[in-house]
């Protein structure tokens, strides 16, 4: 009898398949229940009612036709760039470097917006601009990948320090191209003449970044479920052996991958600086390298529902830093609250993917 | 003439926070967890501490006393590094959760904490003071021995420091020593190479890498600490920490997960951090941001060779950022 004791409370076991209404109610209750704490926190710090709170994110987010704007413009950078790491992650190639490529895009832009100013025709200075940024993130990209490729490098290291020297690399040309001296920041590149400027649609601003991005999805979509790169290198993703064994040129797909995943990162860095900022500083990526990883994890590496998963993160940035300044309190706390939001939805996919199974209570009235 | 004599203390100094980092990252790796909420630990620790200190300089007025003055901080702020370092296990242990996001988010979530309240806390707790400043707890974190300022060059060098710079040291000795020659240590490295085996050989996994995790997490918070006691001099400035905790995640794997080694090589990356401050560049300010690029240089430049020869002791524990599942045998 002593062997009934000896049962764990809890058993647990692997499922095998789920119905997707059934993952997709497990993930919605945890952001339910990440919304209810976030409610809890925000009423404890601010002494408001929870509606209220509620009330003020929705505004912050949706209020104006402005706010509107700003938080599709928002979601679309963080979806490109989301983008742009997803197949390197479906590769396991961990790039932690979005951030650097990013910059070295944006970098690329401006310098071909200052220097070539006033000798190029705008088409030609859109497109040069263009492709220097692509080049660009492409080869921010590539390097990390290729030593890994080579010789193993830890890429998670080595993407990770591209980012600092990226970083400056800015600042150096900040200093640079400052205007005016001693100013320490470049502000407005060519604002009377609009040279490398993207058109705008109508009046949209942010229109045709939203555009290109929405096309973009819908080709990495494309690209990783049904061409032949795309099934490469999620078979390098599985497992390397059995690449090499079919025949998959192991290094070759890695570096290939890394060069899409930087030109993307660089095509994000022009969108920023040519379509939106028309300027560049340090923090124009603003730590999005790190959040695209969340965003395309959190979709299951799917570009589709990486649509939902970045507008979620925007959201709670948008609305959290109106709360922030409507009740005085530091802008970090839209910070605060999408780290909880992350915890929750971490943690749901333990119940999408494991069963629990609790110790019956009725054997031992037997 | 190169000036040493004042660049070395420079370098030390620099270079602890990224020691506590780095001999904690060391230690949580072992058990075969990577955490890459580290930097957020750190925030998190540093807010801590002055948040334990705020409260208690408010309520103690004029008459600090030294030894509470210490404690106080150091508690919240382990306790702060543990409750990080529970999380992170919850998540990874407990639940199995991908490491490399809980880790993202935790730097989020800590980074964001700290800025936080960094930037709220006098609204609330609506106190009267201008700013965080914290020089009264600082003066007892910073304390060097009395006579050190009477030995010179000696006295400068190896004399100058709070005691949380030679608490960073020993720590660092200790999880080299508890790592490489005791049968924790053992055990430990076994569940981070093959927790398979280590759970065969009746290991407990779930609970060397909630040890590890954890003691990881609050010996990491110490950094913030020293950060914002000693170093800062007890002022808190949003986004000041900046991206040390990256670069203790780096040393991890610059000193080839040996944290005797990280002794030196923090203080190398302390030095090449400030080295910009001592090049004389003249009046162009443009080709200091370059030279701020030299330890992100240099790690890239050793990754490297260390990758070229691929020696065994320095790799990586086996199942470093793999969670384990014993049915999945």
């Amino acid at each position: 009898m002593s062997m009934h004791n000896k049962t764990p409370l809890v058993h647990i076991s692997k499922r095998r398949e789920m119905p997707w209404y059934w993952s997709f109610g497990i993930r919605a209750a945890a952001i339910a229940a990440a919304f209810l704490v976030c409610a809890f926190v925000t009423m404890a710090l601010t002494g408001e009612n929870p509606l209220a709170v509620f009330a003020t994110l929705f505004y912050g987010a949706f209020g104006t036709e402005r706010k509107i704007w700003i938080l599709l413009q928002n979601i679309a950078i963080l979806l490109c760039i989301a983008l742009a790491v997803t197949p390197a992650f479906k590769m396991r190639f961990w790039n932690i470097g979005g951030e650097g490529q990013v910059l070295i895009g944006g970098l690329a832009a401006a310098a071909c917006m200052i220097l070539l100013g006033d000798k190029l025709p705008n088409g030609l200075l859109i497109a040069v601009s263009l492709a220097a940024s692509l080049l660009s993130g492409a080869l921010w990209g590539a390097i990390p990948a290729v030593f890994k490729a080579k010789w193993n490098t830890n890429e998670t290291l080595f993407t990770l320090m591209m980012n600092y020297v990226a970083t400056q690399l800015v600042a150096f040309f900040v200093i640079v191209w400052e205007v005016p001296k001693g100013a320490g920041k470049i502000g407005i590149i060519n604002q009377s003449s609009e040279a490398g400027w993207l058109p705008q649609i109508g009046d949209y601003k942010y229109l045709l970044n939203i555009l290109i991005v929405a096309v973009l999805t819908l080709a990495m979509y494309v690209y990783l479920r049904r061409s032949k790169h795309g099934y490469e290198l999620s078979v390098v993703g599985q497992s390397e052996r059995t690449a090499r064994y079919v025949g998959i040129k192991v290094g070759r797909v890695i570096v290939r991958t890394m060069i899409l995943s930087g030109a993307i990162c660089g095509l994000a860095g022009f969108l920023l600086v040519a379509g939106t900022d028309h300027t560049i500083t340090t923090t124009i990526a603003g730590g999005r390298g790190f959040t695209a990883v969340m965003v395309s994890w959190l979709a299951g590496f799917n570009p589709l529902s990486m649509v939902f998963t970045s507008f979620l993160l925007v959201f709670l940035d948008r609305g959290a830093s109106e709360i922030a300044t409507n009740f005085m309190l530091n802008h970090a706390f839209g910070d605060i609250l999408a780290g909880i939001i992350l915890f929750f939805i971490i943690g749901s996919e333990f119940f999408i993917r494991y069963q629990l199974h609790f110790r019956k209570r009725s054997k031992k009235e037997v | 003439m190169f000036d040493f004599v004042s660049f070395i203390p420079r370098a030390v100094v620099q270079s602890i926070p990224l020691l506590y980092g780095a001999t904690g990252e060391t230690l949580t790796e072992k058990s075969g967890n990577l955490n890459m909420g580290i930097p957020g630990i750190m925030y998190v620790g540093g807010i801590c501490g002055v948040i334990g200190a705020f409260l208690y300089e408010q309520a103690a007025g004029e008459s600090l006393n030294g030894f509470l003055a210490i404690a106080i901080p150091m508690l919240c702020c382990l306790l702060g590094s543990l409750l990080m370092g529970l999380l992170y296990c919850f998540l990874t242990v407990t639940l199995r959760a991908n490491q490399n996001v809980t880790g993202l988010a935790m730097t989020t979530f800590g980074v964001g904490f700290g800025n936080f309240f960094g930037g709220s806390l006098i609204k609330l707790t609506d106190s009267e003071v201008p700013s965080i400043a914290l020089s009264a707890t600082s003066s007892y974190f910073s304390a060097s021995l009395p006579f050190a300022d009477r030995l010179g060059w000696f006295g400068e060098i190896f004399l100058s420091y709070g005691f949380l710079a030679y608490l960073a040291i020993v720590i660092a000795l200790l999880t080299a020593y508890v790592i490489r020659h005791t049968r924790v240590g053992l055990h430990l490295r076994a569940v981070g190479e093959n927790p398979a085996t280590a759970d065969a050989a009746g290991i407990n996994i779930g609970r060397y890498k909630y040890m590890a995790t954890c003691l990881g997490a609050m010996i990491a918070g110490l950094g913030g600490l020293y950060y914002v006691m000693d170093y800062a001099c007890g002022v808190w400035s949003n986004d000041a920490f900046g991206d040390r905790g990256w670069l203790a995640i780096a040393l991890v794997i610059f000193t080839g997960w040996r944290p005797n080694v990280g002794i030196l090589a923090s203080i190398l990356f302390g030095g090449l951090y400030i080295l910009y401050l001592f090049i004389p560049t003249g009046t162009n300010l443009s080709i200091k941001e370059l030279y701020k690029m030299l330890p992100y240089l240099v790690t890239l430049v050793v990754l490297v060779l260390s990758s070229l020869r691929n020696k065994r002791e320095k790799q990586p524990p086996q199942s470093l950022g793999l969670a384990y599942f014993r049915e999945d045998r």
